[in-house]
């Protein structure tokens, strides 16, 4: 019998019959929707199936949005009647953004910036959106080219007049955009990136909430690359993370972000949209633009664990890698084993970072023999820096530099907020 | 003898059952499926919902209305619960145990099963289900049951997690609590076969009986629920949800026939007046500035008072459709899902403080005639006008008919308005779980349990009970542990079936009537029990004496009470010469009545030993020493 998605069937089975729309199936079954919505499947031979009327309408793609995409951004004017600020939401994809794809049966992203303003109307109280798409990836498969091009857009839609920019992102590699962003852009505009922990297409979907704050921290006077995200389970508030010092800390809770070695900048009330400060940060205005999207891609960073061969270092330094970033144990230490690796490292030019496993508190090398000795083997301290910040900060700083002096220099400054001066917590 | 010939107005019913399942974790969580008393919860948040789009891309009406106010629901969490109920971590893979409990209870009532069971998500956004779907999934159709009045076809079952509990509802916030949440269930729904409100209760009966049948499902108030599908000729399909008694099943399908049959005498009525409904909404609030009504005076105050006309509805409003409730109480069902306190029609008033003057300058102001009503609602600006919107639609429904919808049961039979009937687009898939194979190899591996019935039989042919209360202990929530006791004293000669069955459902019943607390109960205490008359420790009258002060004190062992009670005071050997005693005392009584003497002696001992020595030990111990004193002369 032949038959494709969308096509009324009857099927039946030892005498008992189901009707429904065929869906999307696994290889030998044929999977129904019946009347009553419910899904079931059906092992295709054991079943004798009847073509009831074939519409050939897929329920996939195309009618996943249902076809009446309410509202573009920008058509209709807010009941307030105010003049709202320009914001540009970009979008990458990742779970804010996500549906559910019935080929897989996997959640996928396949939302668009349109999509998020039709799901979300309040949005267009706050602002005057425009959306523009820039990937449809999930964040784990993006890489350092996905970040130039991202801060390429972004930079182009403050050109053109942007009061704010919304990054729509996956939160699994969320910090390391986030750093990214930091670096390459000096913005005189608040750079804003969002992302939800539960898919949009539940009702319970964080999106809505973290979308909204975000969207008043985009047209507020934090002039920072942020990440705004849940800060608690409840619905009460969002926090603003500075896009250096932020770090995934749980797989699926909404407030799996939390800024380490700094407290966030500060907070938004869901209900009222107050934004409470809690440390200085650069407002709006006080720099202008400037754009410096070079990076080294070939920069990696290691853990340090118990008995770990230091041959692992020879790989990336035979292997044309220009900087590494070490993640050691408590202060900031590695096996004696890895010293003289390290001296070849930075004698060949590369340049050797540390940082620390434990992700809070300050890496100091000059307590310790070992860490005496990895200082004079040429490793440099990261200070407070999170070992993901460090890696993009060096990725970057190398993509600005040839010079190995120059590199060092840099990477011992605070260039976006990665190096704080004393730590509170 | 019925109020209406039902076969005549063509009623058709159908029920879905739904019924909490026994199993050691939740389903799609390691948790216990333990309730909590809420003052032990430890941790609470809140949250927002919204109404999504299926992934046929539309929106679920009845999920659209429940959204239509802001509301914040409030979980609370225990140590018992964890991030899967917060929502805050992916469900974890469906609970085998539960599968299996289901897929036996597909075989009692003869379900074939489907190859592949998906899991979906069914969107409820009222807050009990902190994801804003429940998880449920088809397993089986096509079954049956026989009643006296002919066969009722079982259409489907299908395993879901429960939702939370609600707990209280202040203002636009609701408190839930989690432990309910994720407890699996199944859902039986029958054919639409069911003809008469008598057949109604029976198919209910005969479920519930099948489903205890398993011995692993929840017993108590809560863990059945039944929910009735009705529809007259004329009338509309009417989901009632929530009869938490079965005895209501008859009452419920009796009232909602009635209040179709009024509704439909409301619409014809409605019809021949020509009756209409206006689409404007007036804002009245300048006309109540200086009321003495109370009510109105807080519209004033909050926001606003608004009116709809519904013209040559005069006297319709007011019109009872159920016992207590009128065309205006449906009405006003349905202002209250936009959050207010409900309204006000001409054909109650005045009343409430508001005057006939008043009445009249409202008629005046929006041109409405003596044959129309007017509908009145007071509240914030933004909920009355939902409100009086709301009322609009319902005003236009009743002159097409009756609106097909979700209704609640009252406890006095009647319903009142939830929501409108969900349809398919509720319905989507749950991608965080993989879907369940069911070969026919495993299926056919799954036992089918004995039913309660059956069971009753057995307990007469092999173990002796009369047939009543073979019948009580089957049913009764007794059963698993009298299964037990009856292995465990299969061969004893102190401890027979009876004595166990009278225990749990005579005994027990008899105290609880007296107010005791035996919920209290454990298995243990009752293992105790039986152990200690098996050794013959306590006497078979003790039991009674015994059960009330463990009920009281439950943390008690049996043998810790009975030596508290001083019901383990019997020495033989005291008990010995004590009857030698009495005997020795009564020597001329004996010498004169012979034999005869022994149950006038009886009663002596009885008195000093009851409830602490079995009457039939006292007996054998005093006609032994009888004896010896008549054949000595």
């Amino acid at each position: 019998m032949e038959f494709k998605q969308g096509d009324r069937v009857r099927i039946e089975k030892n005498g008992t019959a189901y009707e429904g729309k065929v869906m999307p199936s696994m290889e030998g079954y044929i999977t129904i929707k019946m009347n009553s919505g419910y899904n079931a499947g059906f092992s295709k031979d054991r079943v004798k199936v009847t073509l009831l009327g074939g519409n050939g309408e897929t329920p996939n793609g195309g009618s996943l949005n249902g076809g009446k995409k309410s509202g573009a951004a920008g058509e209709e004017l807010p009941k307030s009647g105010r003049k709202l600020q320009k914001i540009a939401i970009l979008s990458t994809g990742g779970t804010i953004a996500s549906k559910i794809d019935y080929r897989t049966g996997a959640v996928t992203s396949q939302f668009t910036a349109d999509d998020i303003l039709a799901a979300i109307p309040e949005l267009k109280e706050i602002a005057d959106f425009k959306g523009r798409v820039i990937s449809s990836i999930l964040s784990e498969n993006m890489d350092s080219e996905s970040w130039q091009n991202l801060a390429r857009a972004v930079v182009e839609e403050i050109e053109a007049g942007a009061d704010g920019i919304i990054v729509t992102h996956g939160t699994d590699t969320m910090m390391y955009t986030a750093a990214a962003l930091s670096f390459m852009i000096e913005t005189p505009v608040p750079i804003v990136l969002v992302g939800s922990q539960r898919s949009a297409d539940r009702p319970s979907s964080d999106n809505a909430m973290n979308a909204i704050c975000a969207a008043r921290v985009a047209t507020s006077d934090i002039a920072e690359v942020s990440v705004v995200m849940h800060g608690t389970t409840s619905d009460d508030f969002c926090e603003i993370h500075r896009g250096t010092k932020v770090r995934k800390m749980h797989t699926s809770r909404r407030d799996a972000f939390k800024s380490i070695n700094s407290l966030p900048i500060g907070t938004v009330d869901y209900s009222t949209g107050e934004i409470k400060t809690f440390i200085d940060y650069t407002r709006r205005g006080e720099r202008s633009l400037k754009f410096k999207p070079g990076i080294e891609p070939k920069c990696a960073l290691v853990k340090f664990t118990p008995g770990a061969d230091p041959e692992i270092l020879d790989c990336y330094i035979n292997g044309g890698y220009k900087g590494l970033v070490l993640e050691g144990t408590g202060l900031g230490h590695v096996s004696t084993k890895w010293t003289p690796k390290i001296r070849k490292a930075t004698e060949a030019k590369m340049p050797v970072i540390i940082t620390s496993q434990c992700l809070n508190g300050r890496v100091c090398d000059r307590v310790y023999d070992t860490g005496r000795d990895m200082l004079k083997a040429g490793a440099i301290e990261g200070e407070d820096t999170l070992p993901e910040t460090a890696l993009v900060k060096l990725m970057w700083v190398l993509g600005q530099t040839d010079e190995f002096d120059e590199a060092i220099k840099m990477m011992k400054e605070d260039l976006s907020g990665e190096i704080t001066e004393c730590c509170f917590k | 003898m019925e109020k209406y010939d039902y076969s005549e107005l063509g009623l058709k019913a159908g029920l879905e059952i739904h019924q909490q399942l026994d199993s050691k974790e939740k389903l799609f969580c390691r948790c216990p499926t333990l309730i909590r008393d809420v003052r032990d919860s430890d941790f609470e948040f809140f949250r927002y919902l919204r109404a999504t789009e299926s992934e046929m891309g539309e929106k679920d009406r009845a999920a659209v209305e429940q959204t239509k106010i802001r509301r914040k629901y409030i979980y609370k969490a225990y140590d018992t619960t964890c991030l899967v109920e917060n929502d805050e971590e992916p469900p974890r893979e469906l609970n085998k145990e539960a599968l299996e409990i289901s897929l036996g209870i597909a075989k009692l009532f003869n379900m074939k099963p489907v190859d592949q069971m998906h899991v979906m998500r069914k969107i409820v956004v009222d807050g009990s289900n902190t994801s804003g779907f429940q998880r449920t999934a088809f397993l089986a159709s096509d079954g049956h049951i026989e009643t006296s009045d002919g066969r009722c076809g079982i259409d489907s079952l299908c395993v879901e997690e429960e939702a939370a509990q609600k707990i209280e509802e202040i203002g636009d916030s609701i408190i839930y609590s989690l432990d309910r949440l994720g407890i699996p269930l199944v859902e039986i729904a029958t054919a639409p076969d069911i003809k008469s409100p008598r057949q109604a209760r029976e198919v209910a009966e005969q479920i519930g009986m099948f489903l205890r049948s398993t011995g692993k499902v929840k017993r108590g108030l809560g863990t059945i629920r039944q929910d009735v599908n009705i529809s007259i000729a004329e009338g509309a399909r009417v989901e009632i949800k929530g009869v938490q008694a079965l005895d209501l099943i008859e009452d419920i399908v009796r009232r909602e026939v009635e209040r179709q049959l009024n509704l439909l005498f409301i619409r014809q009525e409605l019809m021949e007046r020509k009756a209409f409904v206006c689409e404007e909404i007036y804002d009245i609030t300048g006309l109540f500035i200086d009321t003495k009504s109370k009510v109105l005076q807080k519209g004033v105050r909050k926001g606003a008072i608004l009116a709809a006309l519904l013209r040559k509805f005069d006297g319709l409003v007011g019109k009872e459709v159920q016992p207590g409730r009128r065309l205006g109480t449906e009405f006003s069902d349905r202002a209250k899902t936009a959050g207010v306190g409900g309204i006000f029609h001409t054909d109650e008033l005045p009343n409430y403080g508001i005057t006939e003057k008043e009445v009249q300058t409202v008629r005046d102001a929006i041109g409405a005639h003596p044959e129309d009503a007017v509908i009145m609602v007071a509240d914030e600006s933004e909920k009355a006008r939902l409100a009086i919107e709301a009322v609009i639609a319902r005003a236009k429904e009743a002159i097409e008919g009756i609106p097909e919808e979700t209704r609640r049961a009252l406890p006095d039979g009647n319903t009142a308005y939830m929501r409108p009937l969900p349809g398919a687009a509720r319905m989507y898939p749950e991608t965080d779980v993989p879907q369940v194979e069911i070969s026919q190899e495993y299926f056919d591996s799954i036992e089918t349990p004995e039913l309660l019935t059956e069971r009753a039989k057995r307990f007469v042919s092999e173990n002796g009970l009369n047939k009543e209360l073979a019948e009580k202990v089957a049913y009764s929530k007794y059963l698993p542990l009298f299964e037990n006791l009856i292995e465990t004293y299969r061969k004893d000669t102190n401890v027979n079936s009876t004595l166990i069955a009278r225990t749990l459902v005579g005994i027990v019943p008899e105290i609880r009537r007296n107010g005791v607390e035996t919920e209290n109960l454990t298995d243990e205490h009752f293992k105790g029990l039986f152990a200690a008359i098996s050794k013959q420790e306590i006497a078979k009258e003790a039991i009674q004496d015994l059960l009330t002060a463990l009920a009281g004190e439950p943390n008690l062992s049996a043998p810790k009470a009975i030596s508290n009670l001083g019901l383990s005071a019997f020495d033989p050997a005291e008990v010995e010469n004590f009857i030698k005693k009495t005997v020795r005392e009564k020597g001329d009584f004996i010498r004169e009545k012979g034999p005869a003497a022994l149950g006038p002696l009886m009663g002596i001992v009885m008195k000093e030993y009851r409830g602490t020595v079995d009457g039939k030990i006292l007996s054998q111990m005093l006609k032994k020493e009888l004896d010896i004193f008549i054949s000595q002369g």
